[in-house]
């Protein structure tokens, strides 16, 4: 009875979703970011779902400081990130998972690499469980109206570059 | 558990309806899978199963506030090191809810936390097996700019059998209420000042269900915290109290807990130092108190070290948190050479030091009776550590980017553990170990990348297992692929016949937010540990694959 009602229920979410993707606009499946309040490092609150840059992409990379690879990935960023502000104008978010462990060497680590990007603190993971993301880094490119176009469970260098023709994609499309 | 489970239909329902609106759907699955041979020498064993597998499926539904989702679980059988009554596959997780600006509802199962977590966090890591959602209500309030009041209410995830979800005996309730001083008063926000603040209560309620004590059947924890921040130095605190709680834990004795967390830091362009204190005493906080292991914590004990990434740093000597009580210290310094000078080279060098270290809180028994019927069994106060050391790690790591191509990295650790109180292996005492890093990347062309690294471990006077050798290959195309091979000896065992060998490859494939990942090789029984809380994964011989896709 429980496994009927089970596979009913998944058949019934299956069925929905798919109707969903094949209708107009914006399908169920398209992400966009969901509402959720999170602390930047002076303690304010930040409503995720609010985020956005001008119609201009936005990227959210979901990152901790014991995440060798993460790192890699935003310092790599770091260093052209000024050149990539230049000719498209992007943003970087980036959502910190570090829980109460290492929480407080966020911004003495953000400080000490002259990091230019908005930091969150996703301290229990709220924000990482709403965008259903497995494992980090989880990178997110998002387009000027809000909705993710690009995303990327990974990093191995040269990513960023990847990661930055689909940046001009977007930018090009819109000239 | 009925009620929640017809709301959870009835939102499916809804999303049904409402097919035409503009809601959103995200989730994610997660699929393990292993195919374990059996191997006398590590004392590997082919489960009758032969096959294991742990899958996950996650979908969230958003639509103008309205919230739902839920999580299909499946252990068929689960892998290996999980918990043996995990087994089945259902519903593990379900909620709905609806949030606005004031107000934020959830019913079902959810995740949250109180100030650093020391009196509450419920969190998952699905790596360690660790899962103690709650099941019940939760209320988050925001009245006014930078206030936020949340409660909850509920009990806690114990298990998942026969694919359904155990919840632990006991019942949890709490409120926390937090402001941000600077959105409160603008004054203080035009100030270089920023000042928040916050205090928790949290309560479990568990029956009398023992002949030999009178056992307080409500009891309470509460603490207090504070923020302050000057420019770029921060110092931030919290203090918990928790009322008696005779516990499997503590002896089942009816001391106060209490527990104390205080971080400093400092941080300019190219340097950042934290310091961090620690001090707890009886702190293991359960909505059971009958529960051992990781099973339903209702506060999290932070551990002061740092998280180590290496192989032989990370997984052959690590430490985890005391709850029943330690005096830990830290101190961290990032320092970046600037670029441009004899000891920066082109690119600027990285350094970062490391030292942590936790004690033995002093527990005084002077004028102490601990068979008279308070069962205050000791006096003990915040900072009072004994000569014991539990912990001690001083650890430095050098980073170079030596031309457009070559990335060097050097590290080396100095790590002493007090067997007798974490108890890893059957060794006695402290052991000490001094572990060598050598890590070298090679960027062949923007999209081919080799890396390799090179470490050791030696322990002092060969004490436990002795020595241990890595070494690791990685190639990676980006932004596809993958491939790795790792051999880790034992080579310095002082029993011959351990002297082992555990090599391993992997090979994966990325599609932008999809995984697949690929293993085979043998696999050193040991701890597994994540956020100081530890899973013990017995070894293995065998094949892995790995499956992620999020949407």
């Amino acid at each position: 009875m429980k496994k009927l009602s089970l596979l009913i229920a998944s058949a019934f979410l299956f069925i929905t979703v798919n109707s969903f993707a094949q209708e107009g606009d914006k399908g169920l499946l398209d992400k966009t970011l969901p509402d959720i309040q999170l602390k930047n490092t002076v303690g304010e609150t930040i409503n995720t779902g609010k985020l956005e840059n001008d119609g201009k992409p936005m990227i959210i990379s979901f990152w901790a400081t014991w995440c060798t690879p993460c790192k890699k990935e935003l310092n790599a960023i770091h260093d052209m990130y000024i050149d990539w502000q230049d000719e498209t104008g992007v943003r970087l978010v980036a959502v910190s998972t570090d829980d109460q462990r290492t929480a407080s060497r966020v911004v003495p680590y953000v400080d000490s690499k002259a990091w230019e990007f908005q930091i969150l603190l996703d301290p229990n993971g709220e924000f990482k469980r709403a965008m259903g993301v497995n494992n980090i880094p989880h990178t997110f490119l998002v387009d000027g109206s809000g909705k993710i176009v690009y995303s990327h469970n990974n990093y191995a260098p040269g990513d960023e570059y990847e990661l930055y023709d689909h940046i001009l994609k977007l930018t090009e499309k819109k000239d | 558990m009925k009620i929640t489970r017809l709301l959870a239909g009835s939102a499916f329902l809804f999303i049904g309806i409402n097919a035409m609106s503009q809601g959103s759907i995200s989730g994610n699955m997660e699929s393990n899978f292993q195919y374990l041979n059996s191997d006398e020498k590590i004392n590997a064993i082919q489960p009758d199963e032969k096959a294991l597998l742990n899958t996950y499926f996650n979908v969230n539904y958003r639509n103008s506030g309205f919230k739902a989702g839920m999580r299909l679980e499946a252990y068929l059988p689960r892998i290996l090191g999980y918990p043996d009554r995990f087994d089945g596959a259902g519903l593990g997780y379900r909620y709905v809810g609806y949030e606005n600006e004031l107000v934020d509802v959830t019913v079902g199962n959810f995740y949250e936390q109180f100030g650093s977590g020391l009196i509450f966090r419920s969190y998952e890591d699905r790596a360690l097996g660790f899962d103690n959602m709650m099941n019940g209500i939760s209320l988050k309030l925001r009245p006014y700019k930078g206030v936020t009041i949340k409660t909850v209410y509920g009990r806690q995830r114990y298990s998942f059998t026969d694919g359904k979800n155990q919840y632990g005996a006991g019942i949890v309730r709490g409120a926390d209420l937090e402001m941000n001083f600077n959105q409160w008063f603008p004054k203080l926000a035009e100030s270089d000042f920023r000042v928040t603040g916050g205090g928790s209560f949290v309560s479990r309620y568990q029956e009398d269900d023992n002949s030999q004590f009178i056992l307080p059947e409500n009891t309470g924890a509460y603490g207090g915290r504070l923020e302050l921040a000057y420019k770029k130095f921060f110092i931030n605190g919290e203090y918990t109290i928790k009322e008696q709680d005779p516990s499997q834990d503590n002896g089942y004795i009816y001391n106060y807990g209490k527990g104390l967390i205080i971080n400093a830091g400092y941080s300019q362009k190219g340097l950042g130092i934290i310091l961090s204190a620690k001090s707890i005493d009886n702190m293991s906080f359960r909505s059971d108190r009958n529960a051992a292991l990781q099973d339903v914590t209702i506060g999290f004990v932070p551990p002061l070290t740092k998280t180590h990434t290496y192989n032989l740093a990370a997984t052959l000597y690590p430490y985890a948190s005391q709850p029943n009580g330690e005096v830990a210290f830290q101190a961290d310094i990032i320092y970046k050479v600037e670029r441009g000078t004899k000891l920066g080279g082109k690119y600027g060098t990285d350094i970062s030091l490391n030292f942590s270290t936790a004690y033995e809180p002093l527990k005084r028994t002077s004028g102490i009776n601990p068979m008279d019927s308070t069962r205050v069994t000791y006096e003990s106060k915040i900072f009072d550590k004994s000569d014991l050391l539990y912990w001690r790690d001083i650890n430095v790591n050098i980073k170079r980017k030596v031309s457009k191509k070559w990335t060097i990295e050097a590290s080396y650790f100095n790590i002493s553990m007090n067997n007798d109180v974490l108890k890893l292996t059957n060794e006695k005492g402290i052991i000490q170990s001094h572990i060598g890093v050598l890590d070298v990347e090679y960027k062949i062309n923007r999209k081919h990348t080799i890396r390799a690294e090179v470490q050791g471990l030696w322990t002092v006077h060969n004490k436990d297992r002795g020595s241990w050798a890595t070494g690791l290959i990685e190639y990676t195309i980006s932004p596809d692929w993958f491939f790795s091979a790792i051999l880790q000896s034992n080579y310095g065992n002082p029993i011959k016949e351990d002297r082992i060998n555990y090599p391993m490859v992997f090979a994966g494939r990325i599609w932008g937010a999809t995984r697949v990942q690929v293993g085979y090789g043998r696999q050193k029984e040991g701890l597994f540990c994540v956020g100081g809380i530890c899973r013990f994964v017995p070894a293995s011989n065998g094949l892995s694959l790995t499956f992620t896709h999020s949407f």
